[in-house]
């Protein structure tokens, strides 16, 4: 039985309370993982200090070499879990077999955590601007011929992981080689990815210390990040809500990503369904940055037609399935009441397109575990509950909107592909507040480029640039 | 002459259950007979098809008796559980639950100091001294724990010193998810008790809940302030906090678990074992009152030993009579051991359900 431990300042350490992680095929247990009581991680983030100290005695030049050979080794050793060691295959086979996600995806995603690892420098330079890392080191130097300094604002980085999609833990790594420690608390099904990347990180002579990995229960989560200046939160509205006041707490919510489909570029729609359709399916549309809403300012019937006609000829297929694109639930039961859900708001205007094309019902069984078929709904009013709805499984509603009322009414959104030839509309969406991230032109919302920030800047997050004078700073 | 002989624990065992009996058949005389019984029960047994009197003999007769519903102790008229032999006696109603709802009530007389004097017993004199003072650090208000701490120290020669913790508040904030106004009252809280704690050098025991406890040790070094006992209870308590308090938060000081409530009494912790790896096995104060560790699908059948199913109490005390409720606890029913030589329950927890969940939003 792979045992998964707490890693305190990097030192493995079995809890008493474990729980175990069910198959979602077979509901055996695949591995158990160690839970950290709060008051453990209380005392851990007490003495953070010292663990700092260690990382900061290496210079950020030193800990991007370290990440590259993190990279690697992530991406093609054997590294421990427990008493066991862990190949690549293993990892991959144990993330699908708890999550749900397709092996074909959970490799597709290791790459993404391997980039950000293997180019840390292009990354850092993106949340940058291309800031001298040496200036980190020496707290203060010049730049552009101005002379700058940066301050931390923290010793350890607080992350509430979530289970969804392993390529989220792609944000938090340029900690590391930026000199701040982690307490991460991973999300209950995926223990997986922040584990192995630790483990990446120690293998390739990164100081142990700077690791505390916490599964942990709701009050462990809060523990976290009520003690660490500056934290990230992924959860759903309800759990984010609940930290949106304090300070340091960058908020991860939910994205309800869209891709927008106006003027000319509304009438030749046809050319745009690809990118609309991965913009929906990709990574099984597990991610917060997959759309869960087309908005078209004209067409949108015909679109939402088109997209359910593509859509529904995904198949739900076993986990191990080299096509597989769609990931599993955790019971028949789960996805049957997703489904419920879905149905029981369908009506006043809203319409399951998909249905009619489907075969069978939204609920599927392949492999020996359940699906939620790639649905498309139609809302004639943006106002509708599903119009601004978002599910763990490929959903869009494509909805048709008043073009002087698009922006307001399609709400907050954290990445707005906008396919439009109205240049006064991409004025107004540079502008707008409720945007978090813009593509402009035909890209998937799901493309993702890591030295640009991702509802917030990591750098700007863990330093604060700070205004520094004296003989010694005199250009 | 007289010769020792030292008893089997079956033995022990054996002669337990002929007392618990024996306490079964007097308690049901009691609480049915028209003399003594109090009005909810007289009440209760009219509407029965057998006499409790006639019928039940022993322990496992109780089965004649529906499960008890604990919305019966909700609202009024409270003077309704007080048995006719004891109505002239000074009453006091202590509340359990009421984050929701009506409260409910258990009246009491003298039980909570009974059963307080009963686990004094089972006290070191070396860690919890007679004559050492305490601070409770807990729910007071309207709840028995006060009272009942109170008693321990004035039964063992002690003053307990006291810092009230409003439990339905913290729900209210938890459920508000109000973070900052929890973190503001926890050390609103602690504050209070180490101003006691510096300002009294006679307190040697200590009353506390787990999150108390660590934000105690978070401040100062409880052994540093002659602290040498530590009473510990609550809903975080488990074998990984048991093994955390003895091994980071206060090594070298007696920390004793325990699960007590309004309508049992205080249960006993098995003695420390280092071969136990830290589980926590509680034994009620049988004959008062008796754990039974049942199939959470089929009450009527015991587990059993090492499995694990939920938690059946039955109070006997004559100022209570509580057939067979089933807690929202679960645990492994544990064997007898010889201080205690009837069944306990390892690992306590809450009852769990699984249900599935519709989860919205991708983050």
């Amino acid at each position: 039985m792979i045992h998964i431990p707490v890693l305190r300042q990097g030192e493995p350490y079995r809890s008493l309370s474990v729980i175990e992680l069910p198959d979602v095929r077979t509901g055996k247990t695949v591995a158990e993982v160690s839970q950290a009581n709060s008051g453990l991680i209380a005392r851990d983030l007490d003495r953070v200090s010292e663990a700092q100290q260690k990382l900061a005695e290496l210079s950020v030049a030193e800990l991007i070499e370290i990440s590259k050979r993190a990279a690697d080794l992530f991406l093609n050793g054997e590294l421990p879990v427990g008493d066991q060691s862990q190949s690549p295959d293993d990892y991959v086979r144990c993330l699908s077999a708890t999550t749900g996600l397709p092996e074909s995806l959970a490799r597709k995603n290791m790459t993404k955590s391997h980039y950000v690892l293997s180019e840390m420098e292009t990354v850092l330079g993106g949340l940058t601007r291309g800031l001298d890392m040496s200036i980190l080191d020496q707290g203060w130097g010049f730049q552009h011929g101005r002379c700058v300094s940066y301050r931390r604002e923290t010793e350890v980085l607080g992350a509430v992981l979530p289970s969804n999609s392993p390529g989220v833990h792609a944000l938090w790594l340029p900690a590391i080689p930026l000199k701040v420690t982690l307490a991460l608390k991973p999300g209950r099904q995926e223990p997986w990815t922040p584990h192995r990347v630790a483990q990446a990180f120690i293998a390739a002579g990164c100081p142990r210390a700077a690791f505390g990995f916490y599964p942990t229960d709701y009050s462990g989560a809060g523990e976290i990040l009520q003690r660490t200046e500056r934290s990230l939160l992924f959860g759903d509205t309800g759990t984010v809500s609940q930290w949106r006041s304090k300070p340091g707490v960058q908020i991860h919510g939910p994205g309800w990503s869209k891709v927008v489909v106006t003027g000319g570029e509304a009438a030749s729609w046809e050319r745009h369904i690809d990118t609309m359709a991965a913009s929906v399916v990709e990574n099984g549309g597990r991610s917060c940055v997959n759309a869960s809403g087309v908005w078209a300012c004209s067409h949108a019937a015909e679109i939402a037609e088109a997209l359910a006609d593509r859509l529904a000829r995904i198949e739900a297929r076993p986990l191990d399935d080299p096509e597989a694109a769609l990931a599993a639930f955790p019971s028949l039961a789960a996805a049957q009441a997703m489904s419920d859900y879905i149905d029981a708001r369908l009506g006043d205007g809203a319409e399951d397109l998909t249905a009619k094309y489907r075969s069978g019902g939204r609920v599927a069984e392949a492999g020996g575990c359940a699906f939620v078929l790639p649905t498309v709904v139609y809302c004639a009013d943006p106002g509708h509950e599903l119009a601004q709805a978002e599910f763990l499984f490929p959903f869009v509603s494509v909805i048709g909107v008043d073009r002087d009322q698009l922006i307001r009414r399609m709400g907050s959104t954290l990445v707005v592909s906008a396919i439009t030839d109205d240049e006064a509309l991409k004025r107004e969406l540079l502008s707008a507040v409720n945007v978090e991230r813009l593509n402009l032109g035909p890209i998937p919302t799901c493309h993702v480029a890591w030295d640009q920030p991702h509802e917030g800047n990591l750098f700007e997050h863990l330093f604060k640039q700070r205004s520094i004078a004296g003989p010694e700073v005199a250009a | 002459m007289v010769t020792t002989m030292t008893m089997t624990l079956d033995e022990k065992a054996r002669q337990a259950r002929v007392r618990l009996d024996a306490h079964v058949k007097e308690m049901v005389e009691w609480h049915f007979n028209p003399e003594t019984g109090c009005p909810f029960w007289l009440d209760f047994a009219a509407k029965l098809d057998f006499d409790p009197r006639e019928k039940v003999h022993s322990y496992d007769d109780l089965k004649w008796f529906p499960h008890f519903e604990d919305e019966w102790l909700r609202g009024g008229p409270v003077r309704r559980w007080v048995p006719k032999a004891l109505a002239d006696q000074p009453l006091y109603v202590f509340e359990t639950g009421g984050s929701t709802g009506l409260p409910k009530s258990r009246v009491n007389i003298q039980d909570f100091q009974t059963d307080y004097e009963l686990f004094s017993e089972t006290l070191n004199d070396e860690t919890f001294p007679k004559g050492g003072d305490w601070l409770m650090l807990g729910p007071t208000g309207p709840r028995r724990l006060r009272l009942a701490i109170e008693h321990l120290a004035q039964h063992r020669g002690g003053i307990a010193f006291h810092v009230d913790l409003d439990p339905r508040w913290v729900n209210k904030m938890i459920k508000a998810g109000n973070h900052e106004g929890m973190q503001a009252y926890k050390e609103h809280v602690v504050d209070q008790g180490l101003k006691i704690l510096r300002g009294h050098d006679n307190i040697h025991c200590l009353f506390t809940t787990p999150k108390l406890l660590e934000a105690l040790c978070e401040k100062v070094s409880l052994s540093k302030l002659g602290i040498k006992g530590i009473f510990c209870g609550g809903t975080e308590m488990n074998a990984q906090f048991h093994r955390f308090a003895r091994e980071e938060l206060v090594p070298g000081i007696d920390f004793i678990p325990t699960y007590g409530n309004t309508l049992m009494g205080l249960a006993c912790c098995k003695p420390f074992d280092p071969a136990d790896d830290y589980s926590i096995t509680y034994y009620a104060p049988a004959p008062r009152a008796i754990f039974e560790i049942v199939d959470p699908d089929d009450p009527e059948r015991t587990v059993e030993y090492g499995e694990v199913g939920r938690v059946m109490l039955t109070t006997l005390t004559k100022e209570f009579f509580m057939p067979r409720f089933l807690e929202r606890d679960e645990g492994m029913r544990a064997r007898p051991i010889e201080p205690y030589p009837w069944d306990g329950v390892t690992n306590l927890g809450l009852f769990t359900q699984l249900s599935d969940s519709v989860v919205v939003g991708v983050y």
